[in-house]
């Protein structure tokens, strides 16, 4: 009996991120593509905090961080695009 | 004390995977763009800062994961709103049972 317990968190959120690449590969419009990314990177800062917790090593935390201000950015600058406007306006 | 805290931390982050799979089962299971957005986007904002702030307790009270909470919460919630505003815009059609759209009507 295996109990690894920071393996079975881990695989959790493997499954969550497998069925957010199932939406990109699968989306019919590019709007659900452009959601289904945003999550992808909210999951990862997940991921940073278990990486933070079970190797001791607390810089995974400032990955998160920075993960979270570049994904917001990421996800304005596609909401732009999906807009049909220039960036600079 | 020490222990209660660390059984404390473990079960948030619990929670939150499952609050992380439940919206991503929900992007997969809903009809629409609208709907896959809400629900994807709540569940997955929660969920993220319950694995941080079981990560806040099991580290050792590290501010940071406090910090990383008060940005998740800041931009998830704008981003999605951008994402939905422009898929609107875009000509995204809803789906056919919804029954009411408010920013269309005031558009006219």
């Amino acid at each position: 009996m295996m109990t690894n317990v920071p393996f079975i968190f881990s695989l959790l959120l493997i499954a969550s991120c497998f069925l957010c690449l199932y939406r990109i590969f699968r989306g019919p419009t590019s709007a659900d593509r452009i959601v289904a990314v945003d999550i992808l990177g909210i999951l990862v800062v997940g991921f940073c905090a278990l990486f933070a917790v079970y190797t001791p090593r607390k810089f995974f935390m400032d990955i998160a961080i920075v993960w979270v201000l570049l994904g917001f950015i990421g996800a304005l600058a596609l909401a732009k695009y999906l807009e049909g406007k220039g960036f600079d306006e | 004390m020490n222990e209660i805290v660390v059984i404390l931390g473990n079960i948030f982050i619990v929670v939150g995977l499952l609050f992380d799979l439940l919206g991503c089962i929900g992007l997969v299971r809903l009809p629409d763009v609208y709907n896959r957005l809400q629900a994807s986007t709540k569940c997955v904002t929660l969920g993220t800062c319950f694995i941080l702030f079981g990560s806040f307790l099991l580290m050792g009270f590290l501010w940071k994961a406090i910090l990383a909470i008060a940005f998740v919460v800041m931009t998830s919630p704008t981003g999605a709103h951008a994402i939905a505003h422009a898929a609107h815009r875009s000509g995204i059609k809803l789906w056919k049972k919804s029954v009411v759209d408010r920013y269309e009507e005031d558009k006219k």
